[in-house]
């Protein structure tokens, strides 16, 4: 099933690829298909945000993430470069669990 | 040596430096990707194959970050495959500057993503008859690959070598890179309420549909505020 969802997935993107090299301009230049390609990305990237902080498989907890994300909001606001953030929630909710003060 | 000849030699130069550092910068999330990928139960060749025929950051991050959740695979490709609808736009819009057939064509193809794209169009599109704006694009295009596909290895390698990811906070980090990946997208008061209304819609179908689905559900947002703001527009 891995193998599956690697060698689909990459070939569907391969595919959006080349089908934007052949197809006429016109239609991607269109104001809604443009803005609606823009915005699929922010949609996408802030529920999968959402889900990874807050749900447990099918069930909605707060634990150590929360302060995480919390913790790299903070370094995001002062631009902090990108492995900076990701280590900061790291090692956020790992002490957090280390001292037990959250799950 | 005529003028042009040696302007273009410095301009050659200032293109590849900058692809260059292009390739390191991206490097960084290329790790955090890699250790992503293992984290969420890829094999090392699984997540190198994603790095190598993908080759689209987010849609990767989408992918494995689905599958992590325990989504389906279907949930986890369909996904990653509306993630990845942004590089046909950019392959559009490469296609005619970087005037490639055949086989180059192909290759050029794969390496259409955010910032070989974003490079290709910051040179002047007349620059020494376009030579700027392919150089830029294929310069920062492979060392963005070469890189990626390294730091991947290199993520993927030492995130196996470790026990419980979570008592590394693995599972907070990938909810932070993911974080700082739509952070400098959000440009308007639009583009934050997408944000939250992404968020929101997959909050609250989590606890009534299989996984990987409220992710799925939250493309509605995009699709129905993109029809609203792109009709206004036309």
């Amino acid at each position: 099933m891995m193998w599956f969802a690697v060698l689909a997935g990459a070939a569907g993107c391969y595919a959006l690829k080349y089908v934007g090299s052949i197809i006429p301009a016109h239609i991607l230049e269109q104001p809604i298909v443009k803005r609606i390609v823009l915005l699929l990305p922010i949609s996408l990237l802030s529920a999968l945000v959402a889900v990874q902080t807050f749900a447990t498989s099918q069930s909605l907890t707060l634990d150590a993430r929360v302060p995480a994300l919390a913790a790299a909001t903070v370094a995001l606001r002062f631009k902090t470069p990108f492995i900076l953030v990701v280590l900061i929630a790291a090692v956020t909710a790992a002490a957090l669990r280390y001292f037990g003060l959250a799950a | 040596m005529n003028t042009t000849q040696t302007e273009w030699n410095l301009a050659r130069r200032q293109i590849v430096g900058n692809a260059a550092s292009i390739g390191f910068a991206v490097a960084m999330y290329g790790v955090s990707f890699g250790a992503l990928g293992t984290t969420a139960g890829l094999s090392i060749p699984q997540t190198m194959a994603l790095s190598l025929l993908m080759f689209t950051g987010a849609s990767q991050f989408t992918l494995v970050s689905t599958l992590a959740s325990g989504g389906t695979a279907l949930t986890a490709v369909i996904a990653s495959w509306l993630m990845g609808t942004r590089n046909a736009a950019y392959s559009m819009r490469m296609t005619p500057i970087l005037k490639t057939s055949g086989p180059g064509r192909l290759v050029a193809v794969q390496l259409t993503i955010d910032e070989s794209t974003a490079m290709g169009l910051a040179q002047d599109e007349e620059a020494f008859e376009g030579r700027a704006s392919r150089l830029a694009f294929w310069a920062t295009g492979l060392s963005v690959y070469l890189l990626w596909n390294l730091a991947t290895f290199i993520g993927a390698v030492s995130v196996s070598a470790i026990g419980d990811p979570k008592s590394f906070g693995l599972d907070a980090a990938i909810a932070a890179g993911l974080f700082a990946l739509v952070w400098p997208q959000i440009k308007s008061r639009t583009d934050l309420s997408v944000a939250f209304g992404g968020a929101l819609i997959a909050l609250a179908l989590t606890p009534v549909v299989p996984p990987g689905v409220p992710v799925l559900a939250a493309a509605i947002v995009a699709i129905i505020v993109g029809w609203v703001t792109g009709r206004k527009l036309s």
